[in-house]
């Protein structure tokens, strides 16, 4: 005799197998958690740990390598003059709207590369080289094409950054799973909805790596650009800083202009970049 | 238009790639009724993947016509749902690209998901459901989209014994209670047999229409009795002579 299969039959036996199946996500531990953000901190305590044995025990002399606390006191010195501080706002503004710009500029261009063959053919390969391209090599001809003015830096750090940026999105597309272009056409996505809920989500992974290699040669081209296009119009940002520095022989505030670029990059690759890679990666299930 | 017009129907339908290929499909004529459950059998070779997609309309046929009453919309072995929207979400891209306007979206989704039990798991991610309860996400996605016809290629085949039992249920009740014409591809001639009004038989490279048997066993089928084994005997036996013709 064949039983009847009520619905509430099946629902109930399918709900203990989901049950079954699934099992519920584990959050991060707290140590985890705190070992992440102080693992800098730690880091740079070991690292000015290692500098002041080096310096003690080899005899360096100070205008080679100063020790820590000296460069520490020069870095102070700028910021009791505010230079410290309108160096650092000057780089930041001009490093995030240049990169910004780099992102507008390089989001349709590495669009139609991905999604265009023939285009791709042409200018693929022009693509690529400019990324191999180091962005100081760019800065003699900005000059003599913008002159000692800001769109020589902009300039710069577009060239730096905007290939990065393309070539991430290029691959990101190249990298979409073929199943789901088949999905947007049996949804009849049309060109524009296939490009938004599709392509560029599936890119996005490969997207944000071109977007964190674009901000570092952003960031990068911005100090080279700084370093050597020095001029009263250009106003002070870290780089001139430590161009400054250079200029007086004073090593220590040399030394603090490097500590400082640095410094910032990992900042924003701590803040924006780092928390925005795992997001993505653990709501994909690509996290182990 | 009468009622008696098929909901789907091929008539010489070919497909080759390339110009000096050998036809991968050849003069296939189909009609299939509509509210009709298909399920088409066949070895690897047989172009069964081939041929949801001309219906589907992902390729278009060498020579031949195909003609749709409804709009058919198909579902893949891999449910396919995008990674980066939950459960919910996915259904509802199917129904915003159908046009549904965006403050009716969450409440017809739901109204899915619930359609195939997963009504709790509308704010899951594809990677914490399940292989079985990702099929079922796929079912109702698919659903949103309305159309009249179904198309499901080997949707079961890469779900454990228990899953696949379970779904095959979920999808003859879903069947039946949408009125819905499925054309369903398999290898598994149990599966088969235990889905389907009509089986038709696929001869390999190329692939053609050579044999149909209707499946009289009444409702509810199980995979198990006697009736469904004794026919998916009978089936197995002409499948495997077919792919013996080939040695």
């Amino acid at each position: 005799m064949h039983s009847e299969h009520l619905p509430t039959d099946l629902a109930r036996v399918e709900k203990g197998l989901d049950a079954l199946e699934t099992r519920e996500g584990s959050g991060t531990k707290f140590r985890e958690k705190l070992l992440k953000v102080l693992s800098p901190f730690i880091a740079i305590t070991i690292f000015v740990l290692i500098w002041q044995a080096v310096i003690t025990f080899k005899n360096i002399p100070s205008y080679i390598l100063p020790a820590p606390v000296q460069v520490f006191r020069a870095l102070q010195h700028q910021w009791n003059l505010g230079a410290l501080q309108h160096a650092l706002l000057r780089s930041l503004s001009r490093g995030v709207s240049g990169f910004v710009f780099a992102i507008l500029v390089a989001t349709p261009l590495g669009l139609l590369l991905g999604l265009n063959r023939t285009l791709r053919t042409i200018f693929g390969p022009i693509l690529l080289g400019l990324q191999q391209l180091p962005s100081v090599a760019w800065v003699p001809a900005a000059i003599v094409w913008f002159g000692l003015s800001p769109a020589t830096i902009f300039a710069v750090i577009l060239l730096g950054a905007v290939p990065s940026i393309a070539n991430g999105l290029i691959s990101g597309i190249d990298q979409i799973p073929p199943i789901y272009l088949s999905v947007a056409k049996v949804l009849q996505a049309d060109r524009w909805q296939k490009i938004r809920h599709f392509i560029l989500p599936a890119a996005w992974p490969g997207f944000l790596a071109g977007l964190e290699q674009g901000w570092a040669f952003a960031w990068r081209s911005l100090m080279a650009a700084e370093l050597i296009a020095v001029s009263p119009a250009l106003g002070i940002g870290i780089g001139q800083l430590l161009d400054a520095g250079r200029q007086l022989g004073d090593m220590a505030l040399v030394i603090g202009a490097i500590f400082l670029i640095m410094t910032v990059g990992i900042c924003i690759e701590k803040i924006f970049f780092a928390p925005m890679r795992a997001r993505t990666l653990r709501n994909r299930g690509l996290m182990r | 238009m009468t009622l008696a017009e098929p909901d789907l129907a091929l008539n010489s339908v070919s497909k080759s790639f390339g110009a000096n290929q050998a036809s991968v499909l050849e003069g296939l004529n189909l009609s299939v009724k509509r509210g009709e459950f298909l399920v088409l059998v066949g070895a690897s070779g047989c172009g069964k993947t081939t041929l949801l997609n001309l219906i589907a309309d992902l390729d278009t046929p060498t020579s031949g016509v195909i003609s749709k009453r409804r709009s058919a919309t198909l579902m893949f072995q891999d449910s396919a749902l995008m990674p980066w929207l939950s459960a919910g979400k996915n259904v509802e891209l199917a129904l915003n690209l159908g046009g549904l306007a965006k403050k009716e979206r969450k409440e017809k989704a739901q109204e899915l998901l619930k359609l195939v039990n997963l009504e709790q798991s509308y704010e899951k991610r594809p990677h914490e459901l399940s292989g079985g309860m990702r099929q079922r996400v796929a079912i109702a996605r698919a659903l949103a989209q309305k159309s009249g016809i179904l198309l499901m290629d080997e949707p079961f085949a890469a779900l454990d014994a228990i899953t696949r039992d379970l779904l095959h249920d979920e999808i003859a009740r879903v069947w039946r209670e949408n009125g819905l014409t499925i054309v369903f591809v398999t290898h598994n001639v149990r599966e088969a047999v235990r889905l389907g009004e009509r089986v038709l038989l696929m001869s390999s490279r190329p692939g053609r229409f050579i044999k149909e048997w209707v499946i009289d066993i009444p409702e509810p089928r199980r995979i198990d009795s006697s009736e469904v084994a004794l026919l998916a005997r009978e089936i197995t036996d002409e499948l495997r002579e077919e792919i013996g013709r080939h040695a």
